[in-house]
């Protein structure tokens, strides 16, 4: 058994977090995740060569990485710092391209940024729930219907989307220009948009797409997850720092003993989560995948809320400020549980596969 | 035992149901149904309309212009008005300067600003808490030191909510730095048109503006301003805490809220099931019901238990936690009601066929997020715990 992290993926952790921590401090990150375009450039530029994008793909396809604990690594990071940039959708489309065999190195370089359209409305959550159609009558492919909340779409060079058809759900790709698409801000930060898809001209990436879409959502809500660890981590951090040095009554906040065993249960839930995930992370690629990351998306949900509630509670009036960094990591560890499936959706897989081990 | 109204009880809450009906304008219900701000001059429309009626003043006795209710009648005002959305009555003046006054305030302070505060010409803030005096409010450091006729006043409040309508603040300062602290504070009320004074906006987590800080540099004011005597601020300050204290529960808007909540599950969808309908979701609805049928009579019985004695006692802590913690599940099932459709900023919401969500629930995740703030002010709910572990083991 050995759970130190290998010498390559420390050092694309300590280069990706000094870079982080020098270049998208928490001003520069609220400047960015909350007005249009929800990006910078050329920050999104430097992260590309810091190999961020290429970490998400295996060599064979062109990447350095591709592992489960790659992509832990990268997003880790990005979850300390809070990034708003959209890599998120690239690990999504990373996963439908290899899929589906289409060259990487466009996005893995940073050149070409993708947006991946899966949820609506009414299936925010569930591949075999979605109700986009897509039909050809001869002239090629049109989709109908709406996408909802597909993150990084206005940021988007090109974009994947997901439609039923007579023979089952589909990948295709839209040029963003066929879409009529609405962005917005999110109230954690970042930015995403609604698509409006009437008789839209797209072309098929593949036919039968339902595995291969439930591969990517796999990889994103394990994305999740560490970049869950790293905020929490983070607002962990902050909050112990505050517990020591704010004074009342006369001494340290973190004199009390109510505050101290919940500071100590934080602790205990955020190793829980990074011990899911890590599990996660070794499982992905194995028949356990998808099992195993909704174990870890739904203990994250939970703990995260909680590291989120908490350190607002024990801080005090100062963390429901906008100017004190801990109530944007607060918002974000709160709303990652509204991506790629909640506590709830994630719990009702794991109980859908219950079987005793002996 | 009867947990019935008293027949006189029930002709109030009709009486008090069908005032909201024929009253209460629609454009305001729906402000605050859908929680967006309310503009100064809503709440203001809102307090001259209770005015008019005579029913402003829950609180205060009826020779002083008041209701004279009792606390059954004033818990049954509030939760109608929650029911029917009615904006909430900016407590500052009304529930907090008014009975203080009532108490200690000299004749001439009672002539002077009760009226004002009835028909709106003031509104008051609440100048307690500093930046380094939260929870331990008496380690407070704004002096205020005797000048003649006058007290000069230096030093900084914070989160004084709504400072930015108020044309007037109360404050505690320090008018004594030897022995205990306690005993070195007083009660004043301050002109915030008087030079020397600064009010600055915070801004809330979820980007709203309801908090400022007001900073205070050689500040005049009248010794006349002092209420009760000097250095017996504490005093006040315990007595009105006790009364902002009542209806701290806030079932009123956990009842509304969690209707709200239901109809929202109705209408949410998952694949082809409503959201009411999917076990898990359901099962903490059922919870959450259960819970706030248990504290709404929690709440009753120690109302009845008040008006038998005369004065909420240390049990309004209980309601504090019960209350608050119950509301906060409300607002997070409702966020998570929504999906991912919670996450855009409420001011980016779509509406029309282009609507992401449910009528009235665009709000959802900034009030989850804007209402972590009543388990922490008004005494955190650490502090509340600590007034009931003292009562019980000493
Ligand atoms: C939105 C908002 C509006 C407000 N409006 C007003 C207003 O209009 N006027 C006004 O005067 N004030 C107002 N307040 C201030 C409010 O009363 C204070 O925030 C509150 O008293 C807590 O103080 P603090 O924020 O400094 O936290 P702190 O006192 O620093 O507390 C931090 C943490 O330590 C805990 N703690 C402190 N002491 C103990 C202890 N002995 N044992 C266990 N735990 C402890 C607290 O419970 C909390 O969890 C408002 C606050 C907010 C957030």
């Amino acid at each position: 058994m050995d759970f130190e992290v290998s010498e390559d993926r420390r050092m694309l952790a300590d280069s990706l977090g000094r870079y982080l921590s020098d270049h998208y401090g928490i001003e520069h990150r609220n400047a960015v995740a909350y007005d249009a375009p929800f990006h910078d450039a050329q920050k999104w530029r430097d992260l590309a060569e810091l190999g961020v994008l290429y970490a998400l793909a295996p060599e064979d396809r062109g990447g350095f990485g591709g592992a489960g604990f790659d992509v832990v690594t990268v997003f880790e990071q990005l979850g300390r710092a809070l990034c708003p940039e959209p890599v998120l959708p690239q690990l999504l489309a990373t996963r439908l391209l290899m899929a589906s065999g289409a060259d990487l190195e466009p996005l893995l370089s940073g050149a070409t940024r993708y947006a991946v359209a899966i949820g609506e409305i009414d299936a925010p959550y569930a591949v075999e729930d979605i109700t986009t159609e897509a039909t050809d009558s001869g002239g090629g492919w049109r989709l109908t219907g709406r996408k909802s909340v597909v993150y990084g779409a206005e940021a988007a060079d090109r974009i994947l989307i997901a439609a039923r058809h007579a023979g089952g759900i589909g990948l295709f790709e839209i040029a963003p220009g066929n879409a009529d698409i609405t962005a917005y801000g999110m109230i954690d930060g970042g930015g995403a948009g609604e698509m409006f898809l009437d008789k839209s001209e797209a072309v098929l990436v593949a036919g039968d797409a339902g595995a291969m879409l439930q591969d990517a959502l796999d990889w994103g809500a394990l994305a999740l997850a560490a970049e869950a660890v790293g905020a929490m981590d983070a607002a962990n951090a902050m909050l112990i720092d505050y517990l020591k040095t704010r004074k009342q009554f006369g001494r340290p906040i973190g004199g009390f003993q109510a505050l101290q065993h919940r500071a100590v249960d934080l602790g205990i839930e955020i190793e829980q989560a990074r011990s899911i995930t890590i599990l996660a992370a070794s499982r992905m690629g194995t028949q356990a995948q998808s099992r195993s990351v909704s174990m870890a998306k739904n203990l994250i949900g939970r703990a995260a809320r909680l590291v989120a509630e908490e350190s607002i509670q024990m801080q005090g009036g100062i963390a429901m400020t906008w100017e004190y960094p801990a109530s944007h990591y607060a918002k974000r560890l709160v709303m990652i549980d509204h991506q790629l499936g909640d506590t709830e959706f994630h719990l009702e897989r794991v109980m859908a596969d219950l079987r005793p081990a002996r | 035992m009867d947990l019935t109204y008293s027949p006189e009880e029930q002709a109030f809450e009709a009486e008090v149901r069908a005032f909201l009906n024929a009253e209460l304008p629609a454009e305001l219900a729906e402000k605050v149904r859908k929680r967006r701000e309310l503009t100064k001059d809503d709440m203001n429309r809102w307090h001259a309309i209770l005015n008019a009626k005579g029913w402003l003043a829950g609180t205060w006795p009826v020779e002083a212009g008041g209701t004279g209710w009792s606390a059954v009648q004033q818990h049954i005002f509030e939760e109608e008005c929650c029911r029917a959305n009615a904006p909430r009555i900016v407590p500052f003046g009304l529930k907090m300067l008014g009975p203080v006054l009532l108490k200690f305030g000299t004749k001439a302070q009672q002539e002077e600003y009760l009226p004002r505060i009835l028909d709106g010409r003031d509104w008051w803030c609440q100048g307690y808490s500093e930046p380094g005096a939260g929870s331990d409010l008496a380690s407070l450091k704004t002096r205020a030191v005797r000048d003649g006729d006058d007290y000069i006043i230096n030093g900084q409040k914070t989160w004084t909510t709504l400072g930015q309508h108020a044309n007037r603040i109360f404050c505690l300062v320090r008018t004594k730095t030897d022995g205990k602290p306690q005993e070195g504070i007083s009660f004043v009320l301050v002109d915030l048109d008087t030079p020397g004074i600064e009010m600055r906006p915070i801004r809330l987590i979820e980007g709203g503006y309801e908090v400022n800080e007001v900073f205070f540099t050689d500040v005049r004011v009248p010794v006349s301003n002092l209420v009760g005597e000097e250095n017996m601020g504490w005093t006040i300050a315990k007595y009105l805490l006790l009364h902002e204290r009542t209806n701290i529960a806030g079932v009123g808007f956990s009842i509304e809220a969690l209707e709200q909540l239901k109809s929202l599950a109705t209408q949410v969808r998952r694949g082809g099931k409503r959201l009411i309908d999917t076990p898990l979701f359901a099962a903490r609805l059922a919870e959450v019901e259960i819970d706030l049928e248990a504290m709404r009579l929690t709440n009753l019985r120690m109302l009845a238990d008040a008006q038998k004695k005369g004065a909420p006692g240390p049990e309004t802590s209980m309601l504090k936690i019960k209350g608050t913690v119950i509301r906060q599940a409300i607002n997070d099932l409702a966020r998570r009601a929504l999906g991912p459709a919670a996450a855009p900023f409420p001011s980016e919401a779509l509406d029309g066929n282009a609507a992401l969500v449910p009528e009235d629930h665009a709000a959802n995740a900034a009030s989850y997020f804007n209402n972590r703030k009543i388990s922490i002010y008004g005494g955190s709910n650490e502090i509340q715990k600590n007034i009931l572990a003292k009562g019980i083991l000493g």
